[in-house]
């Protein structure tokens, strides 16, 4: 007997949850071929709107929870995307990749995971310093979290790109709407199935598809997202953020498009460019003119 | 009592279909004393509500379409008609000042806000926010009879209704014996609002409900005619500190109940929903209910009014967004 084909509906990731856009459009995904493989929510400036307020309720814990504790969930990540390794070898393969390639995508991806899970609880110390001043003072600075990132997802690496943009973020504790490549926007879904499996707190990632066209600028205007991301943007809508995430002054990253399968493209910087560094001057007792010994 | 003189039964009153009218009973009862208070006995059977029924048309109200000019006059409106509160363990004097500035400025980059309706305070605090708002037309209102849970002894809640208006409260929130009126005690529920009303003076009594509590849109509706009969001017639905508070239904069903007063008398009494409502969205909502159950003759801060202490802000943040064409962030708009 034949049995009725049972189609996997691509949804959004919102809050820990998997709505329909709130604008009830999708846009048909083809596959090499050109057979239609899937349908995908094409997501509204509403749907960008409720993702950040998501995002923004998460932040406060997910920044304040122990270093430690961070790795241990972005390191579950890896250990759940590695359990479903076959599943993303075979949708990448559906979206065109050779068979070959798509393994590597998916191995590096975990690997690349795993290396930003140790970073968890290690670039505190190095980013922070006690700096030497002229005056009684104890003078520190230390990495915080910038807050609410918008990330634009790398379009033509569809699993590798979006992890290595998106894992440094969280692991350095912001909270993140990512707008997936338009292009390759399955493994993106799957991702976030895998985020949701993962002890990641709701509404630390949150997932949108659809057109950059259409999400970037609700989300490079929004008051409450703190900064921007993205890797090898058109220049046009890259010159658009850039006035937008002006207003109240968002910290603007751009990668330009590279081969994010080099290891030279991971690092402790991925993590640097979205902390702020505090400093803080702590008065000290300064007894017979004695110099501070820091 | 003599014996010769029924009692009035109260289950009886409530099987009538019509309205007792006062003076039939004051003949009745003319010469007899103690005399049983004659607006208790005009309380007419409250109907028994549909749940099923009014959910469904709660959620009609959700599906109204409000954009641009209406909105934005929708949500100055909502500003308006907000009773800015604190009542907290911790509130404070700077706290209490802090709120009486919001409440005349709530977002000065944006010319021409209404201010809200009035500040709802602690009686503790009433002094303190009537030398903040001196003559402002932002009103005071104070909680009193021992809110939130009204656990006291009836000498208790009188001095605390008369303190919160010597202090200058223009309104005061009263809050109901809950544990009486499950109690089948409706007599003693009607009283205290009665003797309260008459502590009050000049000042506005608003009856908290505490709906979360009533468990049943019944018991709501009940309590409501009571508290309407017993000479409240508001009835409100929640005191905050307990959850359910004012849902749409529940605010509905006393919508309902203020509709049928006004029908029958002519005498407007009005709303306050409490607690819960801290989107500008469910405050639109509610603007819509009100005015397809009441008309726009409620449609000022005298007959409807939001108590609420977080609603104030996504309302200007919504305002700010309908203005800049940019989503808003907490940030930028001030806590107290």
């Amino acid at each position: 007997m034949t049995r009725l084909q049972v189609l996997k509906t691509y949804k959004l990731f919102i809050g820990g949850q998997f709505p329909r856009t709130e604008s009830g459009r999708y846009y048909a995904l083809h596959g090499k071929d050109g057979i239609a493989i899937a349908n995908v929510c094409l997501s509204s400036r509403k749907d960008a709107r409720n993702a950040v307020v998501a995002a923004r309720k998460a932040f406060g814990s997910w920044s304040e929870r122990s270093a430690f504790n961070r790795g241990q969930i972005v390191y579950r990540i890896a250990e759940m995307l590695e359990g479903r390794r076959s599943q993303f070898i075979e949708e990448l393969q559906l979206m065109g990749l050779t068979a070959a390639n798509a393994a590597k995508e998916v191995d590096a991806s975990v690997d690349r995971i795993v290396y930003y899970a140790g970073w968890c609880d290690k670039y505190q110390q190095i980013l922070s310093a006690v700096n030497p001043v002229a005056s009684s003072h104890f003078n520190f600075s230390v990495a915080e979290a910038t807050g609410v990132v918008g990330i634009i997802a790398p379009e033509e690496s569809p699993l590798l790109g979006l992890v290595s943009l998106l894992i440094p973020a969280i692991a350095g504790g912001n909270t993140v709407v990512v707008i997936a490549s338009e292009k390759y926007p399955l493994s993106a879904v799957t991702l976030a199935e895998v985020i949701h499996s993962s002890d990641v707190p709701g509404g630390v990632v949150n997932i949108l598809t659809g057109t950059a066209d259409e999400l970037v600028p609700p989300l490079a205007s929004h008051l409450d997202v703190n900064a921007m991301t993205s890797s090898g943007l058109s220049a046009d809508i890259a010159r658009a953020m850039q006035v937008q995430a002006a207003d109240n002054v968002k910290r603007v990253v751009r990668y330009s498009a590279m081969d994010w399968s080099k290891p030279s493209t991971q690092g402790l910087s991925m993590i640097e460019d979205l902390q702020e560094i505090k400093t803080t001057w702590h008065p000290i007792e300064n007894i017979g003119g004695a110099t501070s010994s820091y | 009592m003599g014996s010769t003189i029924p009692t009035v039964n109260f289950d009886w009153i409530s099987f009538s279909t019509e309205c007792v009218s006062l003076t039939e009973f004051g003949f009745f009862y003319g010469m007899s004393k103690p005399k049983p208070s004659p607006q208790f006995l005009s309380i007419p059977a409250s109907p028994s509500i549909d749940k099923v029924g009014v959910e469904e048309r709660c959620a009609r109200f959700q599906t109204r379409s409000i954009k641009n000019d209406a909105k934005m006059q929708g949500l100055k409106m909502v500003l308006n008609m907000i009773d800015l509160t604190t009542l907290e363990g911790k509130d404070t004097p700077g706290k209490v000042r802090q709120m009486c500035y919001k409440a005349q400025h709530l977002h000065d980059s944006y010319p021409g806000l209404p201010t809200v309706a009035a500040v709802c305070v602690y009686p503790s605090m009433v002094g303190i926010a009537r030398k903040e708002l001196k003559d402002s037309i932002v009103k005071i209102a104070s909680v009193s009879t021992a809110f939130p849970s009204g656990q006291a002894p009836m000498s208790v809640k009188l001095e605390d209704t008369r303190f919160a208006v010597s202090e200058g409260a223009d309104e005061i929130d009263m809050v109901i014996s809950r544990g009486k009126f499950l109690a089948g005690e409706h007599n003693f529920v009607f009283d205290e609002i009665a003797a309260i009303k008459e502590a009050c003076g000049k000042a506005r009594l608003k009856v908290i409900l505490e709906t979360g509590e009533l468990s049943t849109l019944d018991n709501v509706r009940r309590a409501s005619d009571i508290a309407i009969h017993a000479g409240a001017d508001f009835i409100k639905t929640s005191t905050g500190k307990i959850q359910p508070a004012a849902t749409m239904q529940v605010t509905y069903t006393m919508l309902m109940a203020i509709r049928d007063h006004y029908d029958r008398t002519g005498i407007m009494i009005g709303m306050k929903p409490a607690g819960g409502i801290s989107t500008s969205k469910l405050a639109l909502h509610n603007l819509v209910m009100v005015k397809e159950v009441l008309g726009e003759k409620w449609l000022s801060n005298e007959w409807f009014r939001f108590g609420a202490s977080s609603l104030a802000n996504d309302v200007l943040m919504q305002i700010m967004k309908t203005e800049t064409g940019l989503y808003q962030s907490p940030e930028y708009f001030s806590m107290d």
